[in-house]
């Protein structure tokens, strides 16, 4: 951990970069060729950028103005690739030249500390890999899924449009600061940038916001597995899997990682398959169906378990399965969307949107569509990991431009075909299985019902398509299914088994979809958990010295204790909550992930002021300023909307006010018990959204009143590390350019030995 | 014909190298090219920093992971 012992100094910018060894050949493209692969307009180029234009504009037209019957899904997929394509071409280009100005003559951490452990120069489309596999979890396929209430268009507007003006460029300028500090985290970038007040407040938020976003990703799977013994018993399985890999790889055969996870997949495979059966027979059943609660207080001692178990046993394993799952899953996906290229019937904008009474989630498109759909269109979690790991593998300044604002770019395609998969199915259906059970009864004959009283225009829901849905899927039940992940599961299995396996394989594609999505949340619980846990040592350090030594077990396992009771506090209370638990809870994590999105964005505007960079900073102030408005904004209604389906308190009040009243059953609480856990919920979660809110406003201004110091100061400094000159080379897009080629050639022509050697430490 | 063997198989080496590389396996032949350089030029023994075996690299990647976890995206 060198970086985090260096202090961080501020120093004039003007410190130029050391001469490059005459010896070597270039480290860099020089001034004209680093852009001359581009800048030379010739015409094919013109004519590939124009038809790009043109697809990207046709698709759009048709998304949004051409309003037939039905949308076919292809026209997202090129409207999503178009515009990613034009802006990664055009924007992500103009953050680089005006705005970070990488240099490639600059060593990255990766050379000048190199370990060959945690500071490694690697491949720029290794790392891709990586840092796309780092980022991208269940937040991009829940989201979409829950915003599909209020129409397809704003939804996909705000994906393709926000990743490009927001997500992708917090990923790029985050991974880039942090790239030039040694690898700082985005904590110590706060503390160093924002002060010790908008520093500790950044870190708190971070703690905070980690338990709600761990909470609720496990309440996603707990919705997806209760009363379901196939789920169970699949993901379940997950568990003796991951740790026979583990064991395998410890003992046994040491770094034949891809050996193990694809003998991981194969026993997944059976795991699934064999859940199918098992679910099948009369004791499987009645031993694996299991009710929501008993299955959250599972996870919470499954977590604390994974928590404290080594690494190599658990965790490093079920990492290396997510990771080769995700990947393969994606990547299938996207062939079987555009080789069924399913038909949408699904109305651009819904009422819902305009008039805030959806059932799904409560509110109107401003602000809640932009808290709700979180992943995929700006991650605050991200900023994470572009100060966390990548930084340090990076191997050459200009490469970031594509790991950091490309890699987004890929994620936020996920989110693309998570919102065609979930739009794809039946409307009535999709209904059906996310309103709350509290809306539906939990029947079929409620779920038709209420789903035929929203008077939604062409839906007409009948009892069998709920109940032939639920025997193709191999559920007993697919009514109040929320959360997303089985929608979610229900739409990718509809559109998978039109490619491979046709009917007869929904079941499996469904608990496919729900193995996936359960792992990639499992993943995040155990190592997220982890995470706050030394985040949360490191802060009581501070008052507790003793707190520091993370290899003091009396210490860490009471951190993990109280990290891992606070994230299932929040998880029982959102499972036995009688509104529903997810559509009260969700907004939470949307904001919560948005509002750690300004954080991160508001350390950039703060380091940019610095810098002096006063006539570009609107490319951070503008994607700030949005995140700021839409989660103030929206905390704001959570906290004082008078609407008791929107404001926390006005519901807690609704509820108290009945209470006094003598009533003993209120709204959708049936039972005295269910109000008094309302009345404690809401409080909760009101309690929750000012805290957030609170320390958001702390930072966001202490960044402000920095950026405001460094205008009138006239700033010109920086805290990044010294320049120090580069000895390695590598070109910097995906794919290498002429000039890029040619350089490359010639640090290959040179001998082995020559070619990386240099002085280090 | 041979051209076509040829493409399969440089096809499968660099499908094979790229996913050894998005999951961490080629962590120890980085350690090992790296130690390899690092001190390449060095004529004097004494500073040589003994090489790993795979077996203890892999467990000293465990227990810095140990140390030092990595978070998972949502």
């Amino acid at each position: 951990m060198a970086s985090t012992s260096r202090m961080p100094v501020t120093r004039s910018v003007d410190t130029g970069v050391p001469d490059q060894d005459t010896a070597l050949p270039p480290v860099s493209l020089d001034g004209a060729a680093v852009d001359g692969g581009s800048r030379r307009w010739t015409p094919v180029k013109i004519a590939i950028w124009i038809a790009i234009s043109l697809l990207g504009g046709v698709s759009w037209v048709m998304l949004a103005i051409v309003r037939g019957e039905s949308v076919n899904a292809i026209w997202f997929v090129f409207a999503a690739i178009c515009t990613y394509l034009i802006g990664y071409r055009f924007y992500s280009k103009f953050i680089e030249k005006h705005l970070l100005k990488p240099d490639d003559r600059r060593a990255t951490p990766a050379e000048y500390m190199a370990d060959g452990k945690d500071f490694a120069a690697t491949d720029r489309r290794v790392l891709f890999g990586h840092h796309f596999a780092a980022i991208a979890g269940a937040g991009p396929l829940v989201g979409p899924v829950l915003a599909a209430q209020m129409g397809y268009l704003p939804g996909t507007i705000w994906i393709i449009v926000g990743v490009i003006l927001a997500g992708a460029v917090q990923d790029y300028l985050i991974l880039f600061f942090s790239m030039r500090r040694g690898g700082r985290s985005l904590g110590q970038m706060a503390r160093d940038e924002l002060g010790r007040i908008g520093g500790t407040a950044a870190i708190l938020a971070t703690i905070a916001i980690m338990i709600i976003i761990i909470a609720i990703l496990a309440l996603v799977v707990v919705n997806a597995l209760a009363s379901s013994p196939w789920g169970v018993f699949s993901v379940s399985m997950t568990i003796p899997i991951a740790l026979f890999m583990g064991v395998y790889l410890r003992f046994m055969r040491p770094g034949r990682i891809t050996e193990v996870s694809i003998i991981g997949f194969v026993l997944l495979m059976a795991a699934i398959i064999g859940g199918g059966m098992i679910s099948e027979t009369a004791w499987g059943a009645a031993f694996f169906t299991v009710g929501p609660v008993p299955l959250a207080i599972g996870i919470i001692i499954y977590g604390f378990i994974a928590a404290v178990l080594p690494v190599w046993l658990l965790l490093a394993p079920r990492d290396y399965l997510s990771t080769f799952m995700k990947i393969g899953t994606i990547g299938m996906l996207a062939v079987a969307i555009i080789i069924v290229r399913p038909e949408i019937f699904v109305p651009a904008v819904t009422s819902f949107a305009v008039e805030g009474n959806g059932p799904i989630v409560s509110g109107t498109l401003f602000p809640f569509l932009f808290v709700t759909i979180a992943c995929g269109a700006l991650s605050g979690f991200h900023a994470l990991i572009a100060s966390g790991t990548t930084p340090k593998l990076i191997e050459k300044e200009r490469q970031t431009r594509f790991i950091g604002y490309g890699g987004m770019l890929m994620e936020s395609f996920v989110a693309i075909m998570a919102l065609v998969a979930a739009l794809s199915i039946d409307q009535g259906l999709y209904f059906a299985m996310n309103s709350s059970a509290a809306l539906t009864g939990g029947t079929v004959q409620g779920a038709v019902a209420f789903v035929n009283s929203l008077g939604l225009t062409g839906v007409n829901l009948t009892p069998d398509v709920l109940t032939q849905t639920a025997a193709d899927i191999g559920e007993s039940s697919v009514v109040s299914r929320t959360g997303g992940a089985p929608t979610l599961a229900v739409g990718l299995a509809h559109i998978m088994q039109q490619v491979f396996g046709g009917a007869g394989m929904m079941s499996f594609w469904y608990h496919f979809a729900i193995m996936f999505e359960a792992l990639f949340i499992l993943t995040a619980v155990d190592a997220g958990t982890r995470v706050s846990r030394f985040m949360l040592q490191d802060s009581l350090g501070n008052i507790f010295p003793k707190f520091k030594n993370t290899a003091w077990r009396t210490g860490s396992w009471l951190a993990t204790g109280i990290m891992v009771a606070a994230w299932g506090a929040v998880l029982v209370m959102g499972v036995t909550d009688p509104l529903g638990g997810i559509n009260t809870l969700f907004p939470l994590f949307g904001i919560a992930n948005q509002l750690l999105a300004a954080i991160a964005l508001a350390v950039s505007m703060a380091i940019v002021a610095k810098r002096g960079l006063f006539k570009y900073i609107w490319v951070v102030a503008l994607p700030l300023g949005f995140a700021s408005v839409v989660t103030i904004y929206a905390s704001m209604l959570k906290i004082f909307s008078p609407v008791p389906g929107i404001g926390y308190f006005a519901q807690h009040n609704a509820f108290v006010a009945a209470l006094d009243a003598g009533q003993t059953r209120f709204s959708t609480a049936t039972t005295l018990p269910a109000m008094q856990a309302v009345i404690r919920n809401t409080m909760i979660q009101g309690l929750l959204s000012i805290l957030f809110v609170s320390l958001a406003i702390i930072v966001i201004s202490a960044a402000i009143m920095k950026t405001a110091q460094a205008w009138r100061s006239h700033s010109n400094a920086t805290s990044e590390d010294e320049p120090i000159a580069s000895r390695i080379y590598a070109p910097a897009g995906f794919v290498a350019t002429p000039d890029e080629k040619k350089l490359e050639a010639e640090w290959a022509a040179r001998p082995e030995a020559l070619r990386t050697q240099r002085s280090g430490h | 014909m041979n051209t076509l063997v040829h493409a399969i198989k440089s096809g499968s080496a660099a499908l094979a190298w790229y996913v050894k590389g998005v999951m961490g396996e080629d962590a120890y032949d980085k350690y090992v090219a790296h130690q390899e350089t690092q001190h390449a030029g060095s004529v004097d023994e004494q500073d040589r920093t003994p090489v790993m075996t795979e077996r203890e690299f892999w467990r000293d990647l465990s227990d810095r992971q140990e140390r030092n976890p990595q978070g998972r995206c949502c």
